[in-house]
């Protein structure tokens, strides 16, 4: 169902963790809330879900104002952080406890509690407590939990942070899968960028209780609203100049042509690494420095390189690596490198 | 150097051997001073290797209805103290930091007099022209003085009064313990505020709940100061009988037979306690 937020806020005595936050997710839709920690991002899951009584703004679920309703009038499955599964009570406990609190027929528990695990691969796991399963499983569990009574709304709090990393990434693509299939909409609360970006239909990236930007992933990616935004999405240069017209001036790079033209005065270009060309064919892009290699991180896939670039500041690069080639640069050698100007993005100045 | 034949795993059981020593000077004196003269007094019940104490103790039907009374009252002090204990320590269990501060203070300032003490200072409060007996007279709300000392109601004032302490501690503990995720996670799937402590609070409190029971009615059983001053006669534990054996008939072999049978029924309820709730322990850890 549509989950609409309007100008929320919440304040803890002169810290406001929600400064008027807006947000419309749409039905079916999974839309991540990007965010450091203290960013507000769990105050904001926390007035949706309930537990949390903003201090100003409203919560629609559906079109029905739930900004005062208890969580349990919400009707919003939830999984947290550490999956909180009842310790005492079997998995099939567990999942059946919704559906007890909303009273229906033994019959119907029974069948939609085996189905929701046949779901989430547990069907054979109903009878064992909790604590007898890995923290893979247990997440499932805490999945199956939320979603079993058909929720109005998922909320995802972190789930994926106490799994290793393989095991995070094959839960991460059947929680898409699961949410698709049942078309849920969900809110899902991250820290890490990657997920988000792997995850979502939208992201929307929060900092210090305000949304700085929503948006498609690769929108975000690639045309960041904010310095934060960019920073805080992949990695980046964020390289500082003069702007004057349709040109900037960028130390070591020399005159760098825009797109758009820009009023002149400072201006803050991102260049993402991967943009950032080494070797042969740098001769043929119209901007191109000089820099030493201070150091080479090898990635597998690719290479990061850290320079310093000559009259410049320092600069990452990422190039792809074959497994015959011989790696690009070694530490303290000087290179050439280079950028096309279409692959650079005006940072808007706040 | 290793020197020769000295395998490692002796090595690694060697060190954590040293920290045994930190407990000896305490184990040597509760040794020296408390437990050998307790086995001695067991002793004393075989002595002449007759069980003609026990017998004495187990076919006499007042010896006998003494216990049952004794575990009656420290059932009924357990009872009333759960009773009491429990949405205490749920309040400090959610309490803010001065609430907790407060609380914690009118918990724990009891300790800080003797039992004694507490104990004549009920007698002032509860006798039939004792203060409250006084103020309820003088409010008019009643005509005869309540009959609340030298009986059970005595009696029963005054144990919990001094034991509620040790049930709330455990109590609060353990609900200190539960991830307040939990709770929360129980309303969000519908549950209204009842329903979650019962089906989820609750039960995962139990083993603070089984500890301050087992604590409770074993500490009831053996008292004595409370029921002595607080019965007037009426109410005799087993305790008031065994002092009564050593000081008035200087039988010390029967005073150590009915010790033996109290010591012996503490540790049978303590295992069956423990046995009852370690499903639950079980389940919460």
């Amino acid at each position: 169902m549509q989950l609409s937020v309007q100008r929320i806020v919440r304040r803890f005595g002169p810290v406001a963790a929600l400064g008027g936050v807006d947000l419309e997710v749409a039905e079916g839709e999974f839309l991540t809330i990007l965010g450091p920690s203290g960013s507000g991002k769990t105050t904001l899951l926390k007035a949706i879900a309930g537990f949390e009584i903003p201090d100003e703004g409203t919560v629609l679920l559906g079109g029905e104002d739930v900004t005062l309703a208890p969580p349990r009038q919400r009707d919003v499955g939830m999984v947290f952080q550490n999956y909180a599964l009842f310790p005492h009570l079997t998995v099939a406990q567990n999942v059946a406890f919704p559906l007890e609190m909303r009273r229906r027929p033994r019959a119907e528990v029974a069948r939609r509690v085996e189905d929701v695990l046949r779901l989430v691969e547990l069907q054979s796991f109903g009878g064992r407590l909790p604590r007898q399963l890995s923290g893979g499983q247990q997440q499932r569990v805490a999945l199956a939990r939320a979603v079993v009574f058909g929720p109005r709304l998922l909320l995802l709090d972190e789930p994926f942070g106490a799994l290793d990393r393989k095991l995070r990434e094959s839960l991460q693509l059947e929680v898409r899968r699961l949410q698709r299939s049942l078309r849920l909409t969900t809110l899902f609360i991250t820290h890490d960028q990657e997920e988000a970006l792997i995850m979502s239909d939208r992201i929307a990236v929060m900092d210090k209780g305000r949304i700085q930007q929503i948006g498609l992933p690769g929108d975000l990616y690639a045309r960041p609203a904010t310095r934060f935004v960019a920073d805080f999405l992949g990695e980046s240069n964020l390289l500082e100049g003069t702007a004057s017209a349709a040109s900037a001036s960028i130390p070591g790079f020399g005159e760098v042509p825009l797109a758009a033209p820009q009023p002149a005065g400072p201006v803050t270009l991102l260049l993402r690494p991967e943009a950032l060309r080494l070797g042969g064919e740098v001769e043929a892009l119209p901007c191109r420095a000089r820099g030493t290699v201070v150091e080479t991180v090898f990635l597998g896939l690719s290479a990061k390189l850290r320079l310093r670039l000559q009259d410049g500041p320092e600069v990452l690069a990422r190039v792809p690596l074959r497994p015959s080639a011989p790696p690009p640069a070694a530490e303290g050698e000087v290179v050439t490198v280079g950028f096309s100007p279409e692959d650079v993005h005006v940072v808007p100045r706040a | 150097m290793l020197s020769p034949g000295l395998n490692r795993r002796v090595i690694a059981r060697r060190r954590e051997r040293g920290l045994f020593l930190l407990a000896v000077p305490a184990l040597l004196l509760l040794g020296v001073l408390f437990a050998w003269p307790v086995l001695r007094l067991l002793a004393m019940s075989v002595e002449g290797g007759t069980l003609e104490h026990f017998r004495k103790a187990a076919l006499d039907g007042l010896y006998v209805s003494v216990l049952l009374e004794s575990m009656k009252v420290a059932g009924m002090v357990t009872a009333i103290c759960l009773v009491l204990a429990y949405p205490v320590a749920f309040w400090l269990s959610r309490a803010g930091r001065l609430g907790l501060a407060l609380g914690m203070f009118a918990l724990l300032l009891p300790f800080w007099t003797s039992v004694l003490v507490r104990t004549y200072a009920w007698l002032v409060l509860l006798g039939r022209n004792g203060v409250i007996n006084r103020a309820l007279r003088d409010w008019g709300w009643i005509e005869v003085p309540l009959p609340l000392l030298h009986n059970m109601t005595g009696v029963l004032i005054g144990m919990v009064h001094v034991l509620l302490p040790y049930m709330v501690l455990p109590i609060y503990a353990s609900l200190l313990r539960i991830d307040p995720d939990l709770p929360r996670a129980a309303e969000g799937l519908g549950a209204p505020a009842w329903r979650a402590f019962l089906r989820v609070t609750f039960p995962l409190s139990l083993p603070g709940v089984s500890a301050g029971c087992a604590l409770i009615f074993v500490l009831s059983l053996g008292f004595f100061i409370t029921p002595a001053l607080l019965g007037g006669g009426r109410v005799i534990m087993v305790s008031m009988l065994i002092e009564q054996q050593v000081r008035e008939f200087l039988n010390w072999p029967f005073a150590a037979a009915l010790s033996t049978v109290l010591l012996v029924a503490t540790l049978a309820i303590y295992a069956l306690i423990g046995r009852l709730t370690r499903g639950s322990r079980l389940a919460t850890h």
